[in-house]
């Protein structure tokens, strides 16, 4: 796959009118405009999120989102962060963004460590199994999460694992889709460098950490990303097992925060609840928009 | 497997254990359990459940509301895989031919990729709310009192439009990169023999992303159909009523709030059949790929 940051130089596609006059490209101001449209239509959404967030309820309650930019963003945050939305007290903005940054890193680290073990067991070593672990790994695959989730709930609750980060993380790792990468990657290395450690009297344990490892790191840290913003993003899993709010993601939260927008007789405050919606989009993206190059790679390698 | 691998016995089992065992416990255990009670009829209080043979399935087939929801499951991954396939196709097609601001566009159009499918259905909700939700106000332009939650095609069309809007991105960065990966010189031969961009992109352009294209028709299938889920329920805020809803959420909803094990479980195991078909489909296309580098 190429690389996408670098742009590709095309030559002037229309040929050149005869006439030096006039000089405007009518094709290259199109592809501009369907690109802008493109644009606004994915970017509209969160400028209204955050010039909402700006506004005094009062005002975003009469007219909804508008062109103006309000002095409440500050004090807003504020009870974003702060502020619980319910009873209990415990699910403030900062708990919960604690939270899935908990969910978030741990899946990916999780996931990263036991795939790039399980792969590195598969590919490099001799063995009668090798095959027979593959394929029980490769037909995860398969089958998502939410396919079998009434009964991975019960499993779940049978361990004793509600609202635990470990019921939480563990159960979303059983998935094979980075082992099937990092076993992609591992065929991909030449087979000289293990015959060369092998001479230079390096076991495997060596071979791994001193060779491997740092082979593979530009793909460690592209499956890593992937790894956050899917993590992170989970809504059904967290949903079913975390009911002790103390313990509520970001993501997971969303849902309260719409229930509490509609339908309730105290003002609904969109402020707050935007802010909310925006801490939870904000790392991911973040993380997408600071290592493209290294996500677009993983991405576009790793899912063929 | 390498020619010259290693020849310990116990360091392999080892490095596999963990995953091995995830895989057991949050895996197969579940799978094999889904199998196994959609032949059962579980009490509701718990007390045992009586072996009822394909029951639960004829039950499925037979239920008017479960057909329905297949149906409009059809409906609406047809409409999320086309239209979100639809526009990032062109949109990857401009972005690749641009030059200034090719960056900036990428950047803007691919960052939506990391936001929760919920966040989607939220920002939905916030777009369509009744009294000034700016796409309310749009469709009353043309005189469509756009009603979410109260109308049923309008949830529908809402549902479609969120799903659209956060598939767009991924879809946008495959088609861009099998762009960029269609050499230079067959792009430069295409240029000299036709002078028509639109004929050039249907005879060369769009030939040579089919692989590409393929392999996205099965993952926004699979994800019309699973990863849906968030926006769905955010938008249905909990509360689906006589709205639309998918398959998937049919099993939740079954079997976590209506407490129909057995019912839930067949729902599951269609759909496990579901996603086997795709997968076996997906393999026999990759087989045939054709690789151009």
């Amino acid at each position: 796959m190429a690389d996408l940051s670098q742009p590709r130089s095309v030559a002037s596609e229309t040929p050149a009118p005869r006439l030096p006059v006039a000089r405007v490209n009518w094709g290259a101001v199109g592809d501009h405009l369907i690109l802008i449209a493109g644009v606004v239509f994915m970017v509209a959404p969160l400028l209204m999120l955050v010039q909402m967030s700006s506004m005094p309820d009062i005002e975003t309650i009469k007219s909804g989102p508008s062109l103006q930019w309000g002095d409440q963003l500050w004090p807003n945050l504020m009870k974003a962060l702060f502020e619980s939305m319910s009873f209990s007290g415990d699910n403030t903005g900062l708990n919960m963004f604690w939270n899935s940054t908990v969910l978030g890193l741990g899946f990916a680290i999780g996931k990263v460590i036991i795939s790039m073990m399980a792969a590195y067991a598969i590919v490099y070593f001799r063995m009668r199994f090798a095959m027979i672990a593959f394929w029980l790994i490769f037909t995860t695959l398969l089958l998502p999460l939410e396919v079998r989730i009434v009964p991975s709930y019960e499993i779940t609750q049978k361990l004793g694992l509600l609202n635990s980060y470990t019921g939480l993380i563990v159960p979303l790792i059983a998935s094979a889709t980075a082992t099937f990468f990092f076993r992609q990657f591992y065929l991909s290395v030449p087979e000289e460098l293990l015959e060369a450690a092998r001479i230079d009297g390096a076991g495997p344990i060596r071979f791994f950490i001193d060779i491997l490892v740092p082979l593979s790191q530009t793909m460690i840290a592209a499956i890593f990303i992937i790894m956050f913003v899917y993590g992170w993003n989970q809504y059904l899993w967290p949903t079913m097992i975390i009911t002790d709010e103390s313990k509520y993601t970001l993501v997971q939260g969303i849902k309260q925060i719409t229930q509490g927008l509609e339908g309730s007789q105290q003002v609904p405050e969109y402020g707050r609840s935007n802010l909310l919606a925006i801490l939870a989009i904000l790392p991911p993206v973040a993380v997408v928009i600071f290592f493209q190059r290294w996500f677009v790679k993983g991405l576009t390698e790793s899912d063929k | 497997m390498k020619r010259a691998g290693f020849d310990s016995r116990w360091l392999p089992i080892l490095l596999l254990l963990p995953q091995l065992s995830i895989i057991a416990i949050f895996f197969y255990w579940p799978a094999v359990q889904a199998l196994r009670s959609s032949f059962y009829l579980e009490d509701p209080f718990g007390f045992g459940a009586t072996f009822v043979g394909l029951e639960n399935y004829l039950r499925l087939f037979r239920s008017s509301e479960y057909l329905k929801n297949a149906w409009f499951t059809v409906i609406f991954s047809v409409s999320v895989t086309f239209l979100s396939l639809a526009i990032a196709l062109l949109l990857a097609v401009k972005a690749d031919k641009v030059i200034r601001g090719a960056k900036t566009y990428r950047t803007l159009l691919m960052w939506v990729y990391a936001v929760a499918p919920p966040v989607a259905g939220f920002i939905t909700l916030i777009m369509f709310n009744q009294r000034w939700g700016p796409l309310t106000n749009f469709f009353e332009l043309f005189g469509w009192d756009f009603r979410v939650r109260l109308n049923y095609n309008d949830t529908a069309i809402a549902m479609i439009i969120a799903s659209v809007w956060k598939q767009i991105p991924v879809n946008f960065i495959f088609f861009l990169s099998g762009l960029q990966s269609i050499p230079r010189n067959v792009v430069e031969a295409a240029m000299i023999d036709n002078r028509s961009s639109v004929s050039r992109f249907w005879t060369i352009t769009f030939p040579l992303l089919a692989p590409t294209g393929f392999f996205l028709l099965i993952t926004n299938i699979t994800y019309s159909l699973f990863d849906t889920f968030g926006t769905i329920d955010t938008i249905l805020r909990n509360n689906p009523g006589d709205n639309p809803v998918t398959l998937v959420y049919r099993v939740y909803l079954d079997g976590f709030r209506g407490q129909d094990i057995g019912g839930s479980s067949a729902q599951s195991v269609v759909l496990m059949v579901l996603v086997l078909l795709l997968t076996v489909f997906q393999f026999r296309l990759v087989e045939r790929r054709i690789h151009y580098n």
